[in-house]
């Protein structure tokens, strides 16, 4: 019997994917897929689209359950040999809280999203993609709380990720980022998650902070997170395909995807921010600063992928230069913001030590000993004297990225940016012209955003004191303050045998 | 930097080691940076690993789609066959 021919990479991905779909008899396209136009997006011919991996399933089950294989081995290992004492300082496990407590429901979020576009697309090719990365993102979220309960056993701050997410203020955050695109269209959804934040921004997430907790020793975060990684590549190039089909389609698709890109991209931008400040202040060894994370990862990279795509129109994010601008000034903004509202966070914070300020001089030289180590020096003054400075106050948040509107202008470094608008006698604030803009293009869906503070001055958050409002948040005594004075400090001095003036040493 | 780059970054483990060595062969403007746990290889226009050059370093079969169990990012077009996979801007 004479054996069929082997097929090649592209004949398989054409019958493992396109030959997968078939035509409806009973129903209309429109009645099937009914959330496919209203966008405003027009795509003429979906067997257009070309995955440029060329993934079928049969294969991407295969390396998945590799990639699980390798994952869990390593979790386990780690578990069995307490592994937690391995990490440089107990310092470097509040960086993971954030990390933890911040992405492990924005992975839950995008798994529920692309499950929708999956299920929304009338393309195949399409909807091949959308459900592998939909289980991709069910996998991240996971593994990651798997490496939450690892910690957790140890550690203060992680023992209730999901009922934080959905109430405390800086995680309202990346909840609001991802809310954002889920309740918006298909279309609308793929641009800011798959482009915007996987192909343009997630370098910076995944690379210098995966890197970062390898040099931390932190094994079981490396191994989840470039695992995570290793399927986010699949997803930046989802993320370029998808951009590059919708311009492809129709012209009349340029003008609104440029201004999805310009949204998302400012967006990622502010919630990067914060990963911005666990690179500079948060990781006891560090891989790179934020400003040369930025210079890679965006001004240069970024420039490269905008150059791609010039060719049908679209060009740099609106506000970007913006960024640049900033970079000098971000994190140190906000590891100040956090070291004030210390008491009401869910992970430590500190002033760092001496040699940590110097590097931050190096990275930084145009601003730091200028405007910001002054403040840090007086502050661990104050802190020494037994005054460590809390701010009893709400902080105002900014109406589209929720974080405190605490950013200055770079041009006026010592005067704080504030922008406000009028929409139906409210006044609504905000942290940059950037995000004021977002908020007047789609007033109707913006000025419904759930803003911590003002709930909590309506009453919709456990009561009017801060203690009341960490209980509604289940904080407990333990998880937030000062590094210096936590139960992680002593029980990481306990473990490793260490007084309390060696390990601030 | 005028020209146009591309890059790929491979976690620094034993899996992707032979990976590294026929990059470093086929590609010699690669130009690696080492990060922890991690390497970054950058090169101007395009950057190819061959199936050929990896098997003969290992010793049996490989398949081009064996990259998703190491990559950890990229920058570029994908030009995927069974023989090559390869980034490349221009």
């Amino acid at each position: 019997m004479e054996q069929a021919k082997k097929m090649n990479m592209k004949e398989k991905y054409n019958t493992m994917t396109g030959d997968l779909a078939w035509d409806f008899s009973y129903k209309t396209e429109a009645e099937i897929f009914p959330l496919s136009d209203f966008e405003g997006i027009k795509i003429e011919d979906w067997s257009k689209w070309q995955d440029p991996f060329r993934l079928t399933m049969d294969a991407y089950w295969k390396y998945q359950g590799e990639k699980e294989r390798k994952l869990y081995a390593v979790i386990d290992a780690f578990g069995q040999n307490n592994a937690h004492l391995g990490v440089t300082d107990a310092r470097y496990i509040n960086a993971l809280k954030i990390f933890l407590t911040a992405v492990t429901p924005l992975e839950y979020g995008a798994h529920r999203g692309f499950a929708m576009t999956g299920r929304a697309f009338p393309g195949v090719g399409a909807q091949v993609a959308s459900q592998m990365q939909s289980i991709d993102e069910l996998r991240h979220a996971q593994t990651q709380l798997h490496t939450i309960s690892q910690y957790n056993k140890y550690f203060d701050g992680l023992h209730d990720p999901f009922h934080m997410f959905d109430r405390t203020w800086y995680l309202s955050v990346p909840k609001s980022y991802f809310e954002d695109a889920l309740s918006a269209g298909p279309f609308e959804f793929i641009t800011a998650i798959s482009f915007s934040f996987e192909y343009v921004l997630t370098n910076l997430l995944f690379m210098p902070f995966m890197s970062g907790a390898a040099y931390n020793g932190d094994m079981a975060t490396v191994n989840f997170g470039f695992s995570a990684q290793s399927d986010e590549s699949r997803h930046m190039t989802l993320g370029l395909e998808v951009i590059k089909f919708m311009l492809e389609q129709h012209p009349d698709n340029l003008p609104i995807i440029q201004r999805w890109i310009d949204k998302y991209f400012w967006r990622g931008y502010r919630l990067l921010g914060i990963v911005g400040m666990m690179m500079d202040y948060m990781l006891p060894k560090r891989v790179m600063s934020w400003k040369e994370g930025w210079e890679m990862y965006f001004e240069q990279n970024g420039k490269m992928l905008f150059d791609d795509l010039a060719r049908y129109g679209i060009t740099m994010p609106k506000f970007w230069e913006q960024s640049v601008e900033e970079k000098e000034h971000l994190t140190h903004q906000l590891w100040l913001t956090f070291y004030s509202y210390g008491h009401a966070a869910a992970f430590h914070t500190w002033i760092p030590d001496d040699s940590e300020l110097d590097w931050l001089s190096e990275k930084y030289p145009v601003t730091f000993d200028k405007y910001y180590r002054p403040r840090l020096v007086y502050l661990r003054e104050q802190e020494k004297a037994g005054k460590r400075f809390y701010n009893p106050s709400l902080p105002q948040l900014c109406q589209t990225c929720q974080i405190p509107m605490v950013y200055t202008d770079p041009k006026n470094p010592t005067k704080r940016v504030y922008r406000e608008t009028t929409y139906k006698g409210d006044k609504f604030h905000f942290c940059s012209d950037a995000c004021k803009e977002i908020f007047e293009h789609e007033p109707e869906k913006m000025s419904q955003a759930w803003l911590p503070p003002h709930q909590i001055f309506q009453g919709n958050c456990g009561g009017a004191t801060i203690p009341d409002v960490l209980k509604y948040y289940h904080f407990t005594e333990n998880d937030g303050g000062e590094f210096l004075h936590s139960r992680d400090n002593a029980n990481w001095n306990m473990w490793k045998g260490l007084t309390p003036d060696e390990e601030a040493a | 930097m005028s020209e146009k780059m591309v890059f790929l970054a491979l976690q620094d483990n034993e899996d992707a080691r032979p990976i590294r060595e026929a990059i470093e062969a086929d590609n010699p403007l690669a130009v690696i940076t080492q990060f922890p746990g991690v390497y970054k290889i950058d090169a101007p226009g395009r950057l190819v690993i061959n199936r050929e050059s990896v098997e003969e370093r290992i010793g049996r079969a490989w398949n081009p789609q064996d990259i998703h169990l190491s990559l950890v990012t990229l920058s570029g077009n994908i030009d995927e066959t069974e023989d090559y996979f390869a980034l490349e801007r221009t």
